[in-house]
């Protein structure tokens, strides 16, 4: 068992520093060195040609879209664009690398020198970026047999090369320090923000359940009072926003228990676990590999002009925290409703699902207070619960209309959730319309009435707030599918 | 021998537009020679005589049928085995891809069928194109046609000698450092180096990417010619691929003099190493020039002497790289897969029995030459070199059209005479490596034969995109040459028993 140290303890010795490095599939139509299509999901080696399969003789063309998307990437980072930088060779052997070198760019990357600020508890914290740079992603390995699913202990493995070639950016920040206790939390909101802002920028699908959005979590730890940056390990495809979080906390504590015990932190990759929130090693870094990187002479140098780098600047959507603030007033949010939309990483679906019809306030009440709990239950972030925004706005529709009330759209976005189909079929199927027939209502708000004498005289008596009690009677006895306000202004008719 | 054979590709090509040759039977003639001299000489690593033969009657049928066809359809050509070809194994000479026939075809390969060429098989090579002698083959040693005991030049010994020996009247082939041209010049033929990125890189199976460049074999400088306009020209699929249209190259090929044409003789390139018969069939060629109205100077290259040692830190480099993808995880030689052992036991055993030993210690070196810590030393100084040697060629070409030097300092040595020593092998590149170096257009033309009657070459440099000046000055020696030889050097050939 891995001795850790408690998360506040360890806080009192040592200062966190992370480094993150993100990779980000692009959402362009074709790969970055051929015309494969990247759709992902194909049956295993059915997207491949003689270029992604690097077969000998081929040679690749660079996808010049992917080229704009990285360069808007670089923009919305508030990054300098090279004038001039070319691709290189990464040259190491393994099976899912298709030529045994990653076509990636080295010294001179297409983005460098940016910064993006991340709010936490109405904090905002400074990330600085080191560079965003081109790539191409590696084929897929699948090991069969063996305890771990790693290639150690494998019976054999399977390699699926559709991924192979997809166009990747990488976005590496520099040191990030002094965020201290919030450092797990800063990680976590820096990489929501990515998601946040490649979204709106339309260039990346960033789903991270599926891979294309990665994030590596560089932690080390130094001691409070030195400026000698400890030893890091690196924590690979961290697969969600709450695992960034975990990860990295988990990593702290345990990097605290190797120090406190006089013992130094093994330079190494690590792998994180999902099930219980650990981190295991991966291959050491201290028998690391030189990877040669040197110029790929196969491409030519990548010049973007002063004047298209200046046309895309133009078409970068409205930088994230003017953004913000445009929606709040727009949508006329107290600090507290809006930060709450925003801490829980509500802000892009809310804002899908107003611009899907529902109102501001309806749209956040959805988001932040039933569909979060959906998530938190079922261990998801927001964005992966398979309901959309325009769902949701059809949802608040139907209650607008007087076709459910409150409580029995809670069922239609269960119904939804659970792949039932459209609102209106999960309404149909489910038979949860309400019932507006007056005659079978009045029914059963006279058998209340009958049935509790005394409440009803004690609203006679001008006690109205005692109806509440027949209004949920009234409620039970119609299975929940009657309008509240309507069965209480019938009530209040008939007894005062 | 048919008499048929010794006709260069655009007498041909004239014939079977006058309807007095189908391709058909020029294709038999060429295949019929290749039976013959093909134990011999090992020039053809395959040779798929149906397919030919059908491609033959194919267009001989869209000729009859009135169909305008380019002006070497129904040429039978030969094809160096590093090209990809969907109808032929492509080995690349080595154990390593035995067997393997790629899915789609080089761009050269699909141009030539375009064009109506037949493509009657792949020639052999060094290993993955590192050699001057053609010996590093997995296949065994080509021999030269002129003398069966001495190498016929290398990586492209193959194409070179299936031209010499009138298998076929034309080949292509890839040159890196001097691979069609150091073979054309020791065997008597026409070799062609174009500009970097003047014909498609696709499918050619890389050596160095940044120095790799396919070019036209043949045996006249007009069909040389005519081969590079046919293969030569844009490609999307190659990022280094220029987007202009290709000079008229036939035309300069058939230029009558040279009048004023500054040539510009390169005194790094000649001197001590060189041996007295081609110093002296050089002098006599610069001679030619001169007499049919060019104006020759002396120019000095210094860095030129820089380019071998940088060369052979830049080569390795790319080519350690190009070649990590063979590792038996894909296609081609899988050793070891025993079913215990791991991936990675198996891409090292695969490679340990695929790759020769010349592949082996280019791929070291240039693994070396790559590595951190060492590589602003080797790989960076030597790309500071090759800015270098570009610097040369520029001022060079300020007061120059064209430069020349020897082709190759020595005439064809004996088969086995240089394979314990890598440096002497490696000094059969020394004048054609700056070519590479520096992307400009470069050629090999007979110049004449040494006392021993083994052939010698002139080369020709012209600057980037500026081939037409290559095959100008080609065209004007060659026939001053045939003047002065009794007719082709190659027709001494045509009548003399080719045997071991």
């Amino acid at each position: 068992m891995t001795e850790t140290i408690p998360y506040d303890d360890l806080l009192t010795r040592y200062e966190p520093v992370l480094g993150l490095e993100v990779h980000v599939e692009l959402n362009t139509n074709s790969k970055m060195f051929c015309g494969c299509p990247t759709t992902f999901g194909g049956d295993p080696n059915t997207q491949v040609c003689p270029v992604c399969l690097g077969l000998p003789g081929s040679l690749p063309v660079i996808n010049g879209k992917a080229v704009e998307s990285a360069i808007r990437i670089g923009l919305a980072l508030n990054c300098r664009i090279a004038q001039w930088c070319r691709m290189a060779r990464k040259n190491y052997f393994y099976p899912d690398m298709t030529k045994n070198f990653q076509t990636s760019q080295y010294d001179e990357p297409i983005a460098f020198d940016g910064w993006v600020d991340v709010e936490v508890d109405g904090e905002t914290y400074r990330v600085e970026i080191e560079r965003a740079h081109m790539e191409e992603d590696a084929g897929k390995a699948l090991h069969m047999g063996g305890a771990t699913g790693r290639i150690h202990g494998a019976d054999y493995s399977l390699i699926d090369y559709n991924r192979a070639g997809v166009p990747l950016i990488e976005i590496v920040t520099r040191p990030v320090r002094g965020a201290g206790a919030k450092a797990p939390e800063v990680a976590r909101a820096y990489v929501a923000h990515l998601r946040d802002l490649l979204r709106a920028l339309g260039v990346s699908d960033v789903r991270m359940e599926q891979g294309s959005l990665r994030c590596d979590a560089n932690v080390s730890l130094m001691p409070i009072g030195s400026d000698v940056l400890g030893t890091r390990t690196e924590t690979k495809n961290v697969n969600s926003l709450r695992s960034v979080e975990r990860a990295i906390r988990y990593e702290m504590t345990r990097q605290a228990a190797i120090l406190d015990g006089g013992a130094r932190v093994k330079q190494e990759t690590r792998h994180f676990h999902e099930s219980d929130g650990t981190t295991s090693p991966g291959r050491s870094k201290e028998e690391a590999e030189d990877y040669r990187y040197f110029a790929e002479p196969d491409l030519m140098p990548i010049a973007p002009s002063r004047e298209w780098v200046e046309e895309l600047r133009a078409t970068l959507p409205e930088p994230p925290a003017e953004h913000r603030r445009r929606l709040q007033t727009d949508w006329g949010f107290s600090d507290i409703d809006f930060g709450s939309i925003v801490s829980s990483g509500a802000l892009g679906l809310v804002e899908a699902t107003v611009a899907a019809g529902a109102t501001p306030a309806a749209a956040r009440k959805w988001w932040v207070t039933e569909l979060a709990r959906r998530a938190n239950e079922a261990g998801v972030e927001l964005d992966e619960l398979p309901i959309t925004p325009a769902q949701v706005a059809a949802v608040q529709g139907l209650v607008d209309a007087g076709k459910v009330n409150d409580k029995l759209a809670r069922q239609v976005i269960e119904g939804v959730l659970a792949g039932e189909g459209e609102p209106a079929a999960v309404v149909a199927a489910r038979g949860l319309a309400v019932v507006s027939d007056e005659g079978a209502l009045t029914v059963a708000v006279d058998e209340v009435i009958a049935a509790n004498p005394d409440v009803a005289a004690k609203i006679r008596d001008g006690k109205v707030a005692a109806a509440g009690a027949l209004i949920g009677q009234v409620m039970k006895a119609m299975k929940g599918q009657a309008d509240a306000g309507k069965v209480r202004e019938m009530i209040l008719a008939k007894l005062t | 021998m048919d008499p048929l054979l010794t006709k260069p590709a655009h007498e041909l090509a004239a014939l079977m537009a006058d309807g007095a040759l189908t391709s058909e039977d020029l294709t038999r003639a060429c295949l019929a020679r290749i039976e013959e001299l093909n134990p011999t000489l090992n020039v053809f690593l395959s040779v798929d005589a149906e397919a030919a033969l059908e491609a033959a009657r194919g267009i001989d049928a869209r000729r009859a049928a009135g169909e305008q066809l380019g002006p070497l359809a129904g040429i039978p050509v030969g094809v160096k085995d590093n090209f990809c070809t969907t109808d032929h194994p492509t080995t690349c000479g080595s154990r390593m891809l035995d067997g393997w026939i790629p899915p789609y075809d080089a761009t050269v390969v699909a141009r030539l069928r375009d064009a109506g060429l037949v493509i009657v098989g792949k020639t052999n090579m060094d290993e993955f194109a590192m050699g001057s002698s053609t010996e590093t083959s997995f296949f065994g040693p080509t021999r030269n046609p002129w003398d069966p005991d001495r190498i016929p030049g290398g990586s492209g010994g193959g194409s070179a000698a299936a031209v010499a020996s009138f298998m076929v009247p034309l080949a292509v082939g890839s040159d890196t450092g001097g691979s069609i041209r150091q073979p054309g010049s020791v065997t008597g033929t026409v070799g062609v180096k174009p500009t970097y990125g003047g014909v498609s890189r696709y499918g050619l199976v890389a050596m160095a990417s940044s120095l790799d460049q396919p070019g036209p074999c043949a045996r006249t400088a007009l069909d040389a010619a005519l081969l590079q306009q046919v293969i030569g020209g844009y490609d999307g699929h190659d990022s280094a691929s220029i987007n202009r249209p290709v000079a008229d190259l036939a035309a300069a090929a058939t230029a009558q003099d040279l009048a004023g044409l500054r040539v510009g003789v390169v005194t790094e390139l000649g001197g001590e190493g060189y041996e007295p018969d081609v110093l002296a069939r050089f002098t006599e060629a610069v001679d030619l020039l001169r007499a049919a109205g060019a104006e020759v100077v002396e120019v000095s290259c210094p860095a030129f002497r820089y380019a071998l040692p940088a060369y052979y830190l830049i080569q390795p480099a790319e080519l350690s790289s190009n070649l990590a993808r063979f590792d038996g995880m894909r296609y081609g030689l899988r050793a070891g897969d025993d079913g215990v052992r791991s991936a990675e036991e198996v891409m090292n055993l695969t490679r340990d029995e695929g790759f020769g030993k010349e592949a082996k210690r280019r791929i070291i070196i240039g693994t070396y030459a790559l590595s951190a810590g060492y590589y602003d030393a080797y790989y960076g100084s030597a790309q500071k070199v090759r800015s270098l040697i570009q610097a040369d060629f520029d001022r060079a070409f300020e007061s120059c059209d064209v430069l020349v030097s020897p082709t190759t300092p020595t005439v064809a040595f004996r088969i086995g005479e240089r394979t314990a020593d890598p440096m002497a092998m490696y000094m059969a590149d020394l004048c054609t490596i700056p070519s590479n170096m520096a992307g400009n257009a470069s050629a090999s033309f007979p110049a004449g034969l040494s006392s021993d009657g083994l052939p010698v070459g002139l080369q020709v440099m012209a600057p980037p995109m500026e081939d037409a000046r290559l095959y100008r000055v080609g065209g004007v020696v060659e026939r001053a040459l045939d003047e002065r030889w009794g007719g082709p050097l190659l027709a001494r050939l045509a009548d003399k028993e080719i045997a071991r």
